[in-house]
């Protein structure tokens, strides 16, 4: 199926043009989950996406699956409820920076520590969009944004060994420019039974962009395609090149980690269901 | 034609243009895509692949 005809598949009819500004990565990401479920395969039915609030947590309106737009930070907490009361679902949440990382930060961690089979794609345009262009907690050190004219002084998180720290099963980042990566990156994220999350390295042109004179949409995404550096190659580096691709502002992308060793969620939960039903102790 | 542009969906943001290996897009002055050399087409799909907001696909 053509790209085309996936956009009429599986978007709601009479919701394109979406409401994301001029050269806003997030509908390459919206359209990188729509190949990564045709690709698999999967029944429209079979599928739910939830997001919360933000520029990212549009594309649950936009896209024609079983879906919900809940309340700020609370994608995950929603997610894990509808994967509870429906484990055969295929849960997805697009989730934003902002979102997910700031008013969503306890939620992320517990989701992650839970090993809930849901897949988290997190649009990372570093900055809060919808609001203004507020500096976000992966707005890097030393960006101008709103509400720091003159720079931010806070470190950003790296989400990627966060997420893994806490638990997560599958840890992946991907780019806006590497679209065929992503998508595959997505399809991985959703056959992996266990928390999967998966990092995009979206642009804010808008906001982010202009306070920090990085030029046009077409510059930034060449900036992810001059940035990015791909695992295989970032795993041959000592840790002296390492060092240097980071304070030159590069990151890996690719499966950054990935196990089978953990027990998923609703695996455990049916178990303990068994156990309460059958009177055992 | 081998290139359909639902102008409508277009915010003429432009990575279409620039990551156009033949230059055969150009932004308008209305802030449109428009095709500007139809026969350097390659039908190569950068413009498809990059274009966020749906406008732009190659048919084959």
């Amino acid at each position: 199926m053509s790209y085309a005809e996936l956009t009429e598949k599986y978007f709601r009819p009479g919701r394109l043009p979406h409401i994301w500004c001029p050269g806003c990565g997030h509908g390459i990401t919206t359209g990188a989950i729509i190949k990564a479920i045709d690709g698999l395969g999967l029944d429209k039915n079979d599928v739910a996406v939830v997001s919360g609030i933000g520029c990212s947590s549009r594309a649950s309106g936009y896209l024609d699956f079983n879906t919900v737009h809940s309340a700020h930070g609370r994608a995950l907490p929603v997610a894990t409820g509808v994967k509870l009361a429906n484990p055969e679902l295929n849960v997805i949440v697009c989730t934003g920076d902002g979102d997910c990382t700031a008013i969503g930060g306890n939620h992320l961690i517990h989701a992650a520590r839970r090993n809930i089979n849901v897949t988290v794609v997190l649009f990372n345009n570093n900055i809060y969009g919808m609001t203004g262009g507020q500096y976000s907690p992966m707005t890097p050190t030393g960006s101008k944004a709103s509400t720091a004219p003159y720079r931010t002084i806070e470190q950003p998180f790296n989400i990627t060994d966060l997420v893994q720290a806490a638990g997560a099963t599958f840890v992946a980042r991907g780019t806006t420019f590497h679209t065929a990566q992503l998508v595959d990156l997505i399809k991985k994220g959703i056959q992996h039974d266990g928390f999967s999350f998966i990092e995009v390295v979206s642009a804010c042109p808008t906001s982010f962009g202009r306070a920090n004179k990085c030029g046009s949409p077409g510059d930034m995404m060449k900036w992810q395609r001059d940035h990015a550096v791909m695992k295989l190659a970032w795993d041959k580096m000592d840790a002296e090149k390492q060092a240097e691709a980071k304070a030159a502002g590069k990151f890996p992308i690719g499966v950054l980690f990935e196990t089978n060793a953990i027990k998923e969620y609703t695996k455990a939960y049916d178990e303990v269901i068994a156990i309460a039903q059958g009177g055992k102790k | 034609m081998s290139l359909k542009i639902i102008t409508k969906r277009c915010k003429g943001c432009g990575i279409c243009a620039t990551f156009c290996p033949k230059q055969v897009l150009a932004v308008s002055e209305i802030e449109k895509i428009e095709v500007v050399n139809e026969e350097a087409c390659i039908n190569c799909g950068q413009c498809e692949m990059r274009c966020p907001d749906y406008a732009i696909f190659v048919e084959k």
